[in-house]
């Protein structure tokens, strides 16, 4: 795991020179991101366009003058800013979570002993196995039995525990040498402050990488949050889209401003934190 | 490379008392009470939110659920129904074909990552961005433009079409071509994931390789062809797996773009689909259970055998 983050920082400038021309890869590459990005610069002119534009046959390329109310009409169609920070909120709590329930349990799996242990983690790799439709109906049982429905409690509750996080980070604290553990323990520091001060801060990549996966899944996350919520105030903006979509579904112009808002958190926080996003993904990908 | 450490058995942790002097890391071996603060949080969430529900699950599947909420034991009924069943058939079906032409991105995915690795190419960084926006959007979101790109009267690709003098279907209002349509959204979306792993097994290949080859005269497409390619094979590999269990998951992009309302569905569901339909609209959660434990089987059985032909194709060097 650790050789892969050398590896990328070694690559990034490897020598070019007598190579041959790169001039056939811009061009493949050019036509390429178009392509990807076409669908996005489309929603963007939807989005300032007006249906009329958008339906005529053909459809106007540009809208004649740009219409930027649709955004501000979203606020009309869509409980918006209850939604988003609905989506905030369960994304916060789900990497919040994950992060100390994950790391606590990882950290345990890798390098405490205790009886038990193996079953334990055995256990916790059979779930990773487990496609999510096995818990799901199960899972509403408990959260109705509850009383969460359409409380972000019961949206929340099932993701603070992520068999997958903890397997992460147990395979991260794993590849973490002994020695300063060993010293902290000659020094007195019982099993927590040796996790606390010393383990946790080496395991920032992986709790990076855990949390770049979180965020990902739990903002754009729909089947389950459909499922245990109706209330359009206690929805998040992914069922609110897909929801709106049926009731709307001729309003194209705020549909696209909607969803580009829905979108635009990732992608902002993305372009901001490349680097970490690209190699927790690929660093998780490895496992 | 962790996986050999995750299957390697572990010394034995009951000798924690008596073989003490023995071990040097015996600091490490007698936690206390500490293991109980550190995984059992966890351990108490698992238990109710994961593995109770598969026990729950499993005895759900025996069951019919009454329409006002009385849940009988029918023993194998539903089992019995489901040998019997078309519409588990056309799902299954539907996500297989969904599936294999979201595999077709992976050939084009190693391309473009080759080319993007190139030594000395500049804007890597931009490339790799605008092929990685898709796979980061919100799925709902993105299939709402796409909706409106795929409209069959005034969408952009059929007004395209138009201008090359061919005549586009109804995209998304067609049984089969609504399949296809929404399996090109999938492949648009996973193509940048695929990039950064496969860019991550191409940083692994020795550049001596290519220099050695390069001194004995190969091209680059005979570079491509005989170290590039079979280097890459167990990241390839690793792509199809995420891929295929991935795509077994296929809910959020067929809700978005075709939508509850439109009658299509019923002939371009997947699993997922029939299973939400089935467990939370029609509230038949014993018929959903059964469903679900296919989607397992199936996932099961399929990476089984994609573990097994490996052998055949991936080189580990």
């Amino acid at each position: 795991m650790s050789e892969l983050s050398l590896g990328a920082a070694s690559s990034t400038r490897r020598r070019g020179g007598r190579h041959g021309s790169n001039v056939g890869a811009h061009v493949v590459l050019i036509v390429g991101s178009l392509v990807m990005m076409f669908p996005f610069v489309w929603q963007v002119i939807a989005s300032l366009s007006t249906t009329p534009e958008l339906t005529s046959i053909p459809p106007r390329l540009l809208p004649s003058v740009p219409h930027p109310e649709n955004f501000a009409a979203v606020f009309d169609q869509l409980p918006f800013l209850s939604q988003f920070a609905v989506s905030v909120l369960i994304t916060v709590l789900r990497v919040a979570g994950q992060l100390v329930l994950c790391a606590m349990a990882g950290y345990a799996f890798a390098r405490l002993r205790f009886p038990g242990r193996n079953v334990l983690f055995a256990l916790v790799l059979a779930i990773l196995m487990v496609p999510p439709q096995v818990f799901l109906i199960s899972q509403y049982q408990i959260v109705q039995g509850l009383g969460w429905l359409d409380t972000i409690a019961g949206i929340v509750a099932p993701g603070l525990f992520s068999a997958f996080g903890a397997f992460l980070l147990r395979q991260f604290f794993l590849g973490l040498p002994d020695e300063l553990e060993e010293a902290a323990r000659l020094d007195g520091a019982n099993p927590f402050q040796v996790f606390w001060s010393v383990m946790l801060p080496l395991a920032k990549p992986g709790l990076s990488a855990l949390a770049v996966i979180t965020v990902l899944t739990s903002w754009n996350d729909l089947l389950w949050p459909l499922i245990v919520s109706t209330k359009p105030g206690v929805q998040p903006l992914s069922v609110g889209l897909a929801t709106l979509q049926g009731q709307f579904s001729t309003d194209y112009p705020v549909l696209m401003a909607a969803a580009l808002m829905a979108s635009a958190p990732i992608l902002i926080l993305f372009l901001l934190m490349q680097r970490r996003v690209i190699d927790g993904l690929a660093f998780s990908g490895m496992k | 490379m962790t996986s050999s450490a995750l299957l390697r058995p572990e010394a034995t942790s009951v000798a924690s008392g008596a073989g003490a002097p023995r071990r040097r890391r015996r600091s490490i071996t007698s936690s206390g009470w500490w293991p109980i603060l550190f995984v059992g949080p966890f351990m108490l969430g698992i238990a109710v939110f994961y593995l109770f529900p598969i026990l729950q699950t499993a005895y759900f599947s025996f069951t019919n659920w009454g329409p006002f909420g009385g849940v009988t034991f029918t023993g194998f009924d539903n089992y019995v129904e489901l040998a019997g069943d078309s519409e588990v058939l056309g799902a299954l079906l539907n996500t297989v074909i969904y599936i294999a032409i979201v595999l077709l991105g992976i050939p084009l995915a190693v391309w473009l990552a080759s080319l993007l690795n190139r030594p000395g190419l500049r804007l890597t960084t931009l490339y790799r961005t605008f092929f990685f926006l898709p796979y980061l959007a919100m799925p709902v979101a993105v299939a709402l433009v796409w909706r409106l790109m795929f409209n069959g009267d005034y969408g952009i690709i059929n007004t395209a079409l138009a201008a090359l003098g061919i005549d586009g279907p109804y995209w998304l209002s067609t049984p089969g071509v609504a399949l296809i349509a929404l399996s090109v959204v999938g492949l648009w979306m996973s193509v940048g994931f695929n990039i950064i792993i496969l860019s991550a097994g191409l940083r692994g290949i020795p550049p001596e390789l290519y220099e050695a080859a390069a001194l004995d005269g190969a091209t680059r497409s005979q570079q491509f062809r005989q170290i590039t390619v079979p280097m890459l094979t167990p990241s390839i590999f690793f792509v199809t797996i995420i891929n295929v269990i991935a795509g077994f998951q296929l809910f959020d992009l067929l809700y978005g773009l075709i939508g509850r309302s439109n009658p299509v569905i019923e002939r371009t569901q997947s699993l997922v689909y029939l299973f939400f339909n089935e467990s939370f609209v029609k509230n038949n959660r014993g018929y959903g259970a059964v469903i679900a434990l296919v989607i397992l089987v199936i996932v099961a059985v399929v990476t089984a055998v994609q573990f097994r032909l490996q052998r055949k194709w991936v080189n580990y060097v």
